[in-house]
Parts: C-alpha cells; structure tokens; sequence
C-alpha cells in the first residue's frame, strides 16, 4: 500500500507536538491534564468525595470510633493491594494471596497450641509466607507458566495445606497483651495502632514503586517483557522477588487477622483475593500490567472499604454492596473505553471534514486510518 | 498483548502531585476521625428507647428465617422501638464482628447473636458491653464471659438423647452410624455431639452401635450431598446417619431418596417440618426432631428486654416474663431454655408449617 | 511476522510429519489428562471396589455432569483468550428462577423451564459479551464485576427465599436420578453437549476462528475474521450452557436460594486447564476441558472412598491443577521444538 499523503493520515499527527491534546488514545493527554484527570487520581477523588459526603450525611460516621473500626475491617485487603499492584502492573497476577494469609494463620494455631512462644510462632508464620511467595515466584517467573492458572493452582495447594495443618480446630487463646494491641487506637484519635506498621509497609512500596529504577522497570516490564530484557531489567529476578514479596506481605495480613480477632481457623481470610483485585483494578490500575500506581490502588481499596462501611453502618444488607462492588468496577473499566470510543469517533469525522480529498476517497482512507489507529 | 509505545516517564512533578492527592485522602480520613461532630454512639439514645439487633450466624437460612420470625413478634411484644436484623451472607468466624460494632456505634441496646465461633467474636462484643449493650446469645453459644445470658432452644443433653433414641429405633438397635453436622466449630452442633458420643459410650442399650464418622457439611447444601455421598462409599456397612442441622439432613434426604440407599439407611437429626415433609412421606425420613424455633427468638426477645430493663442481671436464679409463653429462670451459666423438643413423624408432620 | 500464520507455540495442531498416526494420537494434550483419569480410577476401584459399584459410578457421573457442561463452556471462552468468572452468579440466578417458576406456574412444563433457563444464561453471558467487545475492556475485569453484579440480583430477588425439592414436580426431580442404558440422563445430555461443541469447534468455520482469535488477536482481524460477532458467540454459548447448568443443578440438588452457586468460578477454570485448555487462548479442545472436570469430581469422590483424610483433598486438587500446568507446558514446548525442526528440515 503506497503512503498516502501525510495529512491524510490521523496518526502522524500522533508525533507533532501541537495535536497530542485532543488524541482520544488512552496516555494521549500531556501536562496536567494527565496527571489530574488519570484513572488513578480520579479514583483519590471519589474516595475524598464520598468520605467528605458521609461525614457530612450520615451519621456516626465522623467520629474516632468509626475511623477505628473501619481502618481495623480494611487493613488485611489494604496491605495485600500493595504487593498485588506491582504483580499486575508486570502483567502478572497472584490468586493465591487469601491462602497464604490463611496457611499463615492455621501455621500460628498449630505453633502456638503446641507451645511455642509466640516470637518464634510469628518468625515460623512470616517464613511461611515468604516460601510459599518463593514457590510461586519459581512456577511463574523462573518456569515461565502462566500465573493465571498457577496461582489458581495454589490457591487450592496454600488453602488445602491450612486445612491439613489445623483442619477443623480454631485456637483462639493467643497473648491478650498482643490481641489487643492489635486492636489498640492511637491515643482520641481512633487510628489503630498497627496503621503507624501498614503506613510503613505502603510508604515502602510507594517509594519502590514510583521513586526507584527497579519501580520504573516493573512498568516497562508490563508493556513489553522482551523491550525490558532488552534494555537490561533482570525480568526473572524482578517478578520472582515480587511473588516473595506477595506471600510475605500475605503472611503479614494473615498474622494480623489471626490476632485482630484472636482466631486461628482455616478458612481466615477466604475470598479475599477477590476482593483485593477489585479494588486495585478499582483504583487504576490496568489488568494489562504497565500501568497503575500505589496511591490510586490505596484510594480503590479505601474506597470500598469506606463503602462497605457505611452500608454496614447504616445496616443496609450487604446485597447492596456486592452490587455497587461490581458496577463499580464495571463503570469504571467501561467508562474510559466509551469515552474514548467517543473521541475517537469525533476525531475521525473531523479529519474526514477537514481534508477535502476525504469526502472523495471516503470510506476506504477512514477503514485504513481506523485500522491503523485501532493497532 | 497488544504492543502500546512506551509512555515517558512521570516527572518530579507529577509525582509529588500524586504524594499530595494522597496525603489529602488519608487526611480527610483522618479529620473524620477526630472530627467532634457526631458522638461515638454509647448508650441508646432517649428515655424508654430500646433498640434490639439480632445477628444469626448467616442470612438466607431457613431455619434462621423462622427464629427471626419469632424474635421480632417478641420484641415488639416485649416493647423494642427499634427492630433490626444483620448478618453475614456466609456462616465464617469473623464475618459477625463488623456487624457487632456497627451496633456497638449506634448505641444498640440489646445485641442478640448466634455466634459462628464462640471466641471470635469476643473482642467485639466486649466493646459493645462497653458501650452500654446487653448479649444476648442464642442458638449458638459464645464464650459464656462475653454475654449476659444464652437462651438453649432445649436442653442440649434432650437433644442428644431423642436423636440417639431416634437412630437407635431405627437401626435395630445396632450396626454403625455417623454423624453429618454443620461447621466443625459450630458450639450448638459440637455440644450435642459431645452429648451423643457420651450416651452411646455410656447407656448399655446401645452398646452394639458403634459411630464411624463425623463430617461437617458446613450448612451448604451442595456440600453436605457430597459429603453424604462420602460417607456412603467410604462405610458401606453404615446403617444410620444423624444430621443435627437443618440443612444437613435436607441434603442428605435428598441424596438418599434419589439412590439405592433409600430405606435401607436410617435418616434422622433435626430437620423443618416443611423441608423434610417430601422425604417423609416417600419414606426416606421416618421420624426426625425440632422445636418451635421461632419460641426461641421470641424468648430471646424477652430476655433481652429483661436484661435492658435491669429486672434481671444474668445470674443464677434470676427470673423473667418471656410474654405469652410464660416465666423462665435463669440456670447456671446464664443458661435459659425455651422447652421440649418435639418428634415429627409422617402421623403429625402435617400439623406444622415452618 | 508473517499475517494470518500463528506463531509455531500456540497451535494445538499435531506434527504431521509423524512416524505413525499412533503416535500423533498419544502427542495430543487430552491423553495425560484421560491416562491420569483411568490410572486414578484403577487405583481406587483396587482399593476400594465399592467405587465402581452402581450406584458408586452413577454418583460419580451425576457430579461430574454440571461441572462438565460449565467447563465446556468456559473452555470456548478461554480459547478465545477470555475469561468469564461470573458462570457461578449465572449458575445460581437461573437455579433459583427455575425454582421460582415452578412455583409461581404450576404444572409448567418442563421443556419451557428448561429453554427459560438457558434464555436467561445466554441474557446474562451476552451482557458479558457486550461489555467485553464494544466496551473493548478485559474480560478478566468485566466478569468479575458482572460476578459481582450478578451475585447481588440473586440476593436481591431471592432474600432468604430457598426453594426445596418438594417445590419441584417430582418427574423433574427424577431427571438426576433416571437412567438410559446405565447412563444418568442427564449425564447424557451433557455427553450430547460435548459432542455438538466438540464439532462445531473442530469442523466449522465460526469454531476454529475462535482458535485463531486467541492465538493472535491481531491477526486475526486482519485475516478477516469478525472478531467481535465471534467472542460474543462464545460468551453467549457460555451463558447458555451455564443456565443449562442451573437449571440441572435446581433438579439435583435440594435447595436453591441466594448462594447456590457461589464460588464455582475456580473449580470451572481449573477443570479447563487441567484438560489441556491453554489460559492463553488458542489451544485445547472441549472433550480436554470435559475429561478434566470429570478428573476433578472424580478426585474428590476417590479420596473419599479411600478414606484419605478429608482435609488433604483440596491440597491434593491444587497439586494436580499444577500438575496439569506443567505437563501442559513441557508438552507445547517440544511440540514447538518439533515443528520448528521439521520446519527447518524441509526447507
């Protein structure tokens, strides 16, 4: 096919400089635009909005208590989003993070009704964590299996395993000194003191993220793994390390479900891996990996949380939830696809009013350049 | 994967502006929090204001549905202003806790709870306590230092020994039995089995009945089939099977009236009169018990609105009105019980409707 | 990159440059699936022939019967490189409506339940569809928020209503349980499944264009082939089977309520990998996917009989889903190996 005139040509105006603002492709914006109006910062939004809202209208929820029980509820789903951000902006995925926290948990059970003190019971229940990261980390980076179906598999293996360490029993007469620390607040304020623990935990991801040559690697890692390798990031090591630092962190959540609620059983944590993805994918960050941030998936999980919370509190059934969960989710992937849709749309007819030999050639310049810009 | 071009990089900028939109997230967090707007909720609001709150320990349960039933006529006979019912969707151990604090903000008077786990849900309950709420425990125990008083459907030793006697008539007399119960730490269902285990170590007349097996269905429907056909393949020789949860002989009823073990297997346990009656009458079931359950939550309401009243404090030999059903005293362990159970046979099953 | 030709790795096609047709036979990716089925049945019915008794094997093939038309269905959709994780919300809305219907329509026949059922499976897996092709938006999020979605509807309409064996006329009800030469009927009706999906992805120009989807998408749609009208195809073959499977699962089993359902979306997914399905796209076939949800009901039941302990079996499932994983692999890796060198050879 012989080039036709450049101006004929919707995506060269790509490259100049003086287009870029109307583009309708999604990264198309420049300046503040971009960072003001980008998925993720949209979603921080919501989040002030709807807390903004509800201090305002809805009562009993401004005040210490409120905050307490609703940071205390979101802190296991809020520090497995931190890990979980970095595994999909790679492209990958870990289904098996609600295992983890529940094999560490049976493991805390076991250890502590055998006897051990409670330091070497943690250590034991964090290592577990950091294996079973390390055994997921070798299936899908250093074998390369797809990690959709890998961490399908060890899902069941993580949760089966709880199940053979503890099986029916619950142990429930962990340290009282530690079990209410967990649940302790910081002086009126009504922040758990454990926040002060996740704070530290999500500052250091932020920064690993957002601020680090390794943070900028994982997002060219999700674009392309073979560009990555060839610019030189260490592709297998990258996505091994972070599979440990999925299942440590899952360990993490898991040790403090067991002494938030003084209870060791099999079945913590279950069905939470869901609810993690929904609200990281809520909060920005794209299923295709290469794009996200920490502070966006932080407001996705706040947000559902806060959600969540007030339903509760205004005991509303949890039905309502579950649904303004998933249309969440839904119009907020939809939303962009549609407007941009709709850009693209409006690009397309005004190039075709613009250039005169358009109306002539009609639709067949309009099928090319739809091809072309669709990729 | 689709190829995209690589995007720059975010400047400084833009990223010290994400930090800051952060910052500004946590921060209205954080001022709700210490905002002196709205009280903390303790106590109830309002002279002669009770509010009561019953927490089962899931929702969409059959037999729950009809204990509610009886617990909210209770408690508008007992005088409650304020009537509601929450609860998880999924009978698991820590699922109750956000709805217990819930009520412990909004000043809830009387808190009336089924417990998942018996200690799971202490800590919350303790703060509720704090609060100004009175626990009322029902159907399923907690831990007895976190309620006030726990209201028994029967005596649970009853329980166990009618259905013992049930299996018993139905087997013969001997032969191999097994147990097909709903969670593994539910209290109400592990403290009849205890009872049953006991009887049958103990009473001579059923020293040729031997139980095989226990398994947990987890009040799931799907579940307690498969486990019901587990139980059949791994003892071939079991002629009786006790399932003291609704759900559990509803399923196991169904398994068995669709397969070769029909009638040649014992069914009994404790089952709903409208659930069971198909089964009964294809004679799958010959006989099986229950109580009223909606008697339970209506005394549950009651003894809420005692405890709320200050006419009883929980104590051994306190005493209260439980409406049309009449006096009940408080026994050890702030242990209260509503009555007999009852034996549906295809003779009487038609009696009832719930 | 040459257009329309996909990559040597993604295509399930045997080598044909093979010694013997024997061979090319035991190099499909259904055989390690099926050896394993048949050695796992060996074992247990050794250990224990209570397994294989009449009513031991009409069990195993009533479980497997749901599980297997939902595999087959989800397989479709994972050949086109999709995903739908809300089969389980779809699976129990049409469970509890075909209870509703009895109920509300007495003496409705049961034909109509039946075709209502699927009608409302295929609403909900077009609804998917839609959102995935128009919207142009990952399935993986679509289905889950439809997941969601669906779930809260089923709680919304069903509340605490459960609607029991006894509200469905007992014929119905005998569908689980009445047999056709030995066979459960209604596990017939899903072998009829099977076969029909089995065929239409082999033989016809609609089935084997979702293989090229899901090879290369791009590819694809400049080879010519209408992408969209194709993935809608699969999840609308989704959704029907899944109301297929509902209403099955109204005639099984006791209760349907708010919950029916819930949680399947794993178990499905797993069986269509451990069959050969590739979570890729572009591989695998429906009698894979089936003989894997088949090897997954039939785990369960055998360690059963075998009294392992309950609490080792789904530490047992995950290990084989791995399992499964891997072979997968090592085997699409020297079939690629193969047809690069044979490739090489001929030139």
């Amino acid at each position: 096919m012989s080039n036709p005139p450049t101006e004929l040509l919707p995506t060269a105006t790509n490259r100049s400089g003086a287009r870029t603002a109307v583009l309708p492709q999604a990264g198309g914006r420049i300046g503040l635009a971009r960072i003001l109006l980008s998925r993720d910062t949209v979603m921080i939004y919501a989040l002030v909005v709807f807390v903004i809202f509800a201090a305002l209208f809805i009562p009993r929820f401004a005040s210490p208590v409120s905050t307490g029980f609703l940071l205390l509820d979101v802190i296991p789903a809020l520090l497995i989003a931190l890990p979980m951000t970095l595994v999909i902006i790679t492209g990958e995925i870990d289904l098996s993070v609600a295992s983890i926290a529940g094999l560490t948990s049976a493991l805390m059970g076991v250890l502590w009704s055998a006897g051990l003190d409670i330091g070497p019971v943690l250590i034991i229940s964090l290592l577990a964590g950091v294996l079973a990261g390390a055994f997921n980390g070798l299936l899908v980076a250093v074998l390369g299996l797809p990690s959709l179906a890998v961490t399908i598999g060890t899902l069941a293996l993580f949760r089966g395993l709880a199940l053979v360490v503890i099986g029916d029993n619950a142990v429930a007469n962990f340290p009282p000194e530690l079990t209410s620390f967990f649940t302790s607040k910081i002086g009126g304020t009504g922040i758990p003191t454990v926040m002060i623990g996740v704070a530290v935990v999500a500052v250091f991801f932020g920064v690993l993220l957002h601020f680090t040559p390794f943070g900028r690697g994982l997002f060219a890692l999700g674009y392309s793994k073979e560009a990555a390798t060839f610019v030189g990031i260490k592709v297998m090591r990258a996505k091994f390390w972070l599979y440990v630092a999925s299942g440590s962190v899952s360990a993490l959540a898991g040790i403090y479900w067991t002494l938030r609620y003084s209870s060791a059983r099999s079945d913590n944590a279950s069905g939470l891996e869901l609810t993690v993805i929904a609200a990281v994918l809520l909060g920005g960050v794209s299923i295709f990996g290469g794009k996200g941030s920490i502070p966006g998936a932080i407001a996705g999980v706040l947000l559902i949380g806060t959600i969540n919370f007030t339903l509760r509190l205004n005991r509303i059934s949890d039905v309502v939830l579950i649904i303004v969960t998933g249309t969440l989710l839904i119009a907020s992937v939809v939303a962009p696809s549609i407007i941009e849709g709709i850009s693209k749309w409006r690009h397309t007819r005004r190039h075709r009013r613009q250039l005169p030999q358009a109306s002539a050639l009609g639709e067949t310049r309009a099928t090319a350049s739809g091809v072309q810009e669709r990729k | 994967m689709t190829m995209e071009f690589i995007r720059p990089t975010t400047t400084r900028r833009t990223r010290r502006l994400f930090a800051l939109a952060a910052v500004a997230a946590s921060v209205a967090l954080v001022a709700s929090g210490c905002a002196s707007g709205d009280s903390a909720g303790t106590g109830s609001g309002g002279e002669g204001d009770l509010s009561i709150t019953f927490i089962p320990k899931q929702l969409n349960n059959p037999y729950t549905d009809v204990v509610l039933g009886g617990g909210k006529d209770g408690a508008t006979a007992a005088g409650f202003t304020g009537i509601e019912v929450v609860g998880p969707l999924e009978a698991s151990a820590s699922s109750q806790v956000s709805f217990i604090n819930a009520e412990t903000q909004a000043g809830t008077s009387v808190i009336v709870i089924a417990a998942n786990d018996p200690d799971a849900v202490g800590p919350a309950l303790e703060e509720a306590r704090a609060a100004g709420a009175k626990i009322v425990a029902f159907d399923s125990d907690t831990n007895p230092k976190y309620r006030d008083v726990f209201i028994s459907q029967v005596v649970a030793k009853d329980v166990a020994l009618i259905q013992v006697k049930l299996i018993a008539e139905q087997i013969g007399g001997s032969g191999e039995i097994a147990i097909l119960s709903a969670t593994a730490n539910a209290t109400n269902q592990n403290e009849w089995i205890k009872f049953i285990e006991e009887e049958l170590a103990s009473n001579p007349d059923y020293a040729d009945i031997t139980l095989v097996a226990k398994v947990y269905g987890d009040d799931d429907d799907t579940k307690s089939f498969q486990e019901a056909q587990g139980l059949m393949q791994a003892y071939p020789d079991l002629k009786g099977i006790i399932s003291p949860t609704t759900v559990g002989i509803a399923a196991t009823a169904r398994y068995l009236s669709t397969s070769n073990y029909k009638g040649q297997v014992a069914l009994t346990g404790l089952g709903l009169p409208n659930e069971m009656r198909p089964f009964v009458k294809d004679g799958t079931v010959t006989a099986f018990a229950l109580w009223d359950p909606a008697q339970l939550g209506y005394v549950a309401a009651f003894a809420g609105k005692a405890l709320a009243d200050g006419t009883i404090t929980g104590a051994e030999g306190d005493k209260f009105t439980a409406g049309d059903l009449g006096e009940r005293e408080i026994g050890a362990d702030g242990l209260v019980i509503v009555g007999p159970p009852t034996t549906f046979t295809a003779d009487n099953i038609d009696n009832y409707d719930f | 990159m040459t257009l329309g030709t996909p990559t040597p790795e993604k295509t399930a096609v045997p080598n044909r440059h093979a010694s013997s047709g024997l061979a090319s036979i035991l190099r499909l990716r259904e055989v390690p699936v099926t050896l394993a089925l048949i050695l796992l049945v060996t074992v247990t019915y050794l250990a224990n022939p209570l397994f294989l008794s009449q009513q031991g094997t009409k069990d195993l093939l009533l479980n497997a019967t749901i599980v297997i038309i939902l595999a087959v269905g989800q397989a479709m959709v994972i050949i086109t490189r999709n995903v739908d994780l809300s089969i389980g919300s779809i699976l129990g809305i049409v469970a509890f409506s075909t209870g509703t219907l009895f109920v509300a329509v007495p003496g409705i026949p049961i034909v109509l339940v039946f075709l209502a059922g699927m009608a409302l499976g295929a609403l909900l897996g077009t609804i998917n569809g839609l959102l995935v092709t128009v919207a142009k938006v990952p399935s993986l999020v679509i289905t889950l928020g439809t997941l969601y979605v669906y779930r809260g509807l089923n709680n919304a309409w069903a509340g605490g209503t459960q609607y029991f064996a006894g509200d469905r006329p007992s014929s119905f009800g005998a569908l689980s349980v009445d047999t056709l030469a030995g066979f459960p009927l209604i596990t017939l009706i899903a072998i009829v499944v099977v076969i029909i999906v089995a065929v239409f992805m082999a033989s016809t120009r609609p089935g084997r264009d979702l293989y090229a989807i899901g090879s290369d998408p791009e590819a694809a749609k400049l080879f010519g082939i209408p992408v969209t009208r194709r993935v809608l195809l699969a999840f609308f073959s989704n959704g029907i089977l899944a109301g297929l499977a509902g209403v099955l699962y109204a005639s099984r089993f006791n209760s349907v309520g708010a919950t029916t359902g819930t949680g399947l979306e794993f178990d499905i997914i797993a069986a269509a990998v451990v069959g050969g399905v590739a979570i890729f796209g572009g591989s695998g076939t429906v009698v894979g996917a089936a003989i894997g949800a088949l090897l997954l009901t039939t785990i369960t039941s055998a360690l059963t009989a075998v009294r392992v302990d309950k609490f080792w079996q789904q530490a047992i499932v995950g290990l084989l889903i791995l399992a499964a994983i891997i072979i997968d692999r090592v085997a699409r890796i020297r079939t690629a190996k193969k047809l690069r060198l044979s490739e090489a050879r001929d030139v």
